[in-house]
């Protein structure tokens, strides 16, 4: 399944092109607004689809399984905290799902990355990820794997 | 200057009826460029289509009354005040630019068919000042508009100087203001028949014709798209078919606060 968007809907505020973790949401060229250029590496976060405040994106089912208009829908209102979801069934039925956005207040758990020191380049070709071990609430030496035992043939 | 009628002088170096005529040429070219591309695009095609489907998932009938009170609240709030931008600067600066255009274009319209002859009376203040007025309105919103909140630029991380093909239309409509507003200054100063004035009016010409016939390749048919789809999103909101979207939450207390969406930025 992938993006798509509603033309007549996007104004092309770059809020999907700022969110998409997969970088296929781009502004087109033509009309200055907002187009999935890479559908076949969407993998159907909905990161997208809730960011958009006109609701101008949704996702299409591929023909060979969902050929007969099943629909998932999302509507992300901020100023109530609230997301909901219309889920229609291939034979018409329908289930609405509301829930919170979040109940902790926003930003406190999103990590200052810029705020921290820059890795150095023996950190960077480390085997141990940013954070690692303290993020993993432990302070052993975590196990690594040596290039030298790699199998022969395999080069990096 | 903003007290001139640029175009009652004009009429000594060319007749009012080839002013007219350029005028209606350019309402044709608007016409037969966005017609090409409905039927390029077939865009239109889907909009009813898309209506018609809308129709089917509709829950509740609306009347003749309901729809016009609908409709009239789209083009006073949506269109009027194109509240789907949200609150922010690319709001002010298309609102400057929307009702600059429409000054501009309306001053001019009435200036060439009533007041540009030379037997003509003379020109009431108040049109060459809303022609100036929307010159100037729509040079400001449309340079704010280019240099600082192009969404390709500060969501694509794109070079603030890279012009593409849906810069056209912007281009085109502040090239035809700020040409506009240069020609009608140096007629002002009575040059006596300098080549200055000469210049810009050409220019101005060329700007014209670029912004009205370039309507098929440029964004200037949205001006007739978007109201459209307004209209039509609020209609689906109101029968109940919205789209598919879910209803508005009925958010319990329990949710907690609302949270404050980051712009994008992050380039």
């Amino acid at each position: 399944m992938s993006t798509f968007v509603y033309m007549t809907r996007c104004d092309g505020c770059g809020h999907c092109v700022d969110i998409c973790p997969s970088d296929i949401m781009h502004i087109d060229e033509t009309i200055r607004r907002a187009v999935n250029i890479e559908p076949n590496f969407c993998w159907e976060c909905y990161s997208c689809v809730k960011a958009c405040p006109n609701h101008a994106i949704d996702v299409r089912g591929y023909a060979d399984f969902a050929p007969m208009g099943h629909s998932v829908r999302v509507r992300r209102e901020e100023e109530k905290g609230t997301i909901s979801w219309k889920i229609k069934f291939r034979n018409g039925k329908e289930k609405n799902f509301v829930s919170p956005i979040t109940t902790k207040p926003w930003g406190k758990f999103i990590p200052k990355l810029a705020e921290g020191e820059k890795p150095n380049q023996g950190e960077i070709k480390s085997q141990i990820l940013y954070s690692e071990p303290e993020g993993l609430n432990t302070k052993q030496e975590l196990p690594s794997v040596p290039k030298d035992s790699f199998k022969k043939g395999v080069y990096y | 200057m903003i007290f001139n009628n640029p175009f009652s002088p004009l009429s000594e170096l060319m007749p009012s009826i080839v002013m007219q005529i350029f005028l209606i040429t350019m309402i044709a070219f608007v016409a037969i460029g966005t017609l090409i591309d409905i039927i390029h695009k077939k865009n239109v095609k889907y909009f009813f289509q898309n209506a018609k489907k809308a129709k089917l998932s509709a829950t509740k009938k609306l009347g003749s009354g309901e729809k016009v009170s609908i409709i009239a609240k789209t083009i006073v709030y949506d269109i009027g005040t194109t509240s789907e931008l949200g609150a922010g600067k690319r709001r002010v600066a298309h609102l400057l630019g929307m009702y600059g255009t429409i000054l501009f274009w309306i001053g001019s319209a009435v200036m060439i068919f009533c007041y540009s002859s030379s037997s003509s009376i003379d020109t009431p203040l108040v049109w060459p000042i809303i022609w100036h007025l929307g010159a100037i309105m729509t040079i400001l919103g449309g340079c704010w508009f280019w240099f600082f909140l192009r969404v390709d630029v500060y969501s694509e991380a794109n070079p603030w100087y890279r012009i593409i093909k849906a810069d056209l239309f912007v281009l085109a409509l502040i090239a035809t203001s700020l040409f506009g507003l240069i020609w009608s200054y140096l007629q002002s100063l009575n040059l006596n028949d300098r080549w200055d004035d000469k210049v810009f009016l050409v220019l101005y010409v060329v700007s014209n014709l670029v912004l009205f016939g370039g309507v098929y390749w440029s964004k200037f048919a949205h001006m007739f798209y978007k109201p459209g789809a307004a209209i039509q999103k609020n209609l689906a909101e109101a029968d109940g078919s919205r789209d598919n979207l879910p209803p508005e939450a009925d958010a319990p207390e329990k949710f907690g606060l609302g949270i404050k969406r980051e712009a994008p930025k992050h380039y």
